[in-house]
């Protein structure tokens, strides 16, 4: 038994402690602002993209889904379009019938979020606004989608 | 010795297995036009940070991608270009050089095979008769392949 407990806090020490969302606010390309630190008790999919990211296109509708899906468990999907302007991202909001907010990024928010040098990179941010998992490149969303429901079944608080 | 060690190799290896997620496999890559670019023009990051660090005269470097990755992040001395620029800018910028002039283009906003950028540049390059114009090979973006394995980079982060 005090092998047992031994192992486990060794296991517990090699777990970095989950590191705070850095905090950010900005227009969305329709609708309200968005400040993340006001979302602090949703579950946050973070998804840096842009048009001419092909990856990034084709992960999109299963976020919409998402959203869409799992909303009232409180799922928030956010966009930040990394592209140099807004106009093709207009251009495709028709195409992409998103249901969460896009903004725009630029240079100063992906250095914030520890850079943002290809993509897509998508993040999970807790009930409690600690980043759970930076994701880089096309992603599993089988896996992914497994993680959303394992960080909504979490209390906010604990 | 060999009962603790045993404890350590797995919480390890179930820490690792909790903590990352499984990047997928690149299973619905689409033909970009990067795959068409011969293995001979390319040059691999690890080759152009020599030269980087060399005493030879160096390469004029353009960096086709994103502007706001550019400005995040980008080979120092590199100039940034764009997939947007006007057709002729291209042109423009390079009428004066020798055509033998040392370039290498690069982008690295995606994975190799997803790049729309950088084979449409090189053409463009060729088509104006330069003869010593590199890609550099960026397999899966700029900050994996280049920026997080140690490799000059402006800003400094």
């Amino acid at each position: 038994m005090p092998h047992l407990s031994r192992s486990l806090l060794f296991f517990l020490l090699l777990i970095p402690a989950p590191k705070p969302a850095p905090d950010f606010s900005r227009p969305a390309l329709s609708g309200p602002p968005v400040h993340l630190a006001q979302l602090r008790g949703s579950v946050i999919l973070l998804n840096f993209w842009a048009t001419w990211c092909g990856p990034c296109e084709e992960e999109m509708p299963r976020f919409v889904q998402w959203q869409q899906a799992y909303s009232s468990q409180g799922l928030r999907v956010l966009g930040v379009s990394m592209d140099d302007d807004d106009t093709p991202v207009r251009a495709l909001a028709p195409k992409m019938h998103w249901n969460y907010p896009i903004l725009m990024g630029d240079a100063r928010l992906g250095r914030l979020y520890g850079g943002v040098l290809g993509l897509p990179v998508t993040y999970l941010i807790d009930r409690r606004g600690r980043i759970r998992a930076r994701l880089e490149g096309a992603t599993d969303l089988p896996a992914l989608e497994a993680r959303i429901k394992t960080l909504l079944a979490e209390p906010s608080a604990r | 010795m060999a009962s603790h060690s045993l404890p350590r190799l797995a919480a390890v290896l179930l820490g690792a297995a909790i903590c990352c997620l499984p990047a997928a496999p690149a299973a619905h890559a689409q033909s970009g036009t990067a795959l068409k670019l011969d293995s001979a023009i390319q040059i691999e990051p690890l080759d152009l940070n020599t030269i980087l660090h060399g005493s030879a005269a160096k390469p004029l470097i353009l960096q086709v991608g994103s502007k706001v990755l550019f400005a995040e992040s980008h080979i120092p001395g590199s100039e940034f270009f764009g997939p947007a620029a006007p057709p002729d800018a291209l042109a423009q910028r390079v009428a004066k050089l020798p055509r033998n002039t040392a370039i290498v283009l690069y982008c690295g906003c995606c994975p190799w095979e997803r790049c729309p950028n950088i084979a449409p540049a090189f053409q463009k390059l060729h088509a104006l008769g330069f003869t010593n114009v590199k890609v550099l090979h960026i397999s899966q973006n700029f900050g994996q392949d280049w920026a997080q394995k140690g490799y000059p980079v402006e800003p400094a982060h």
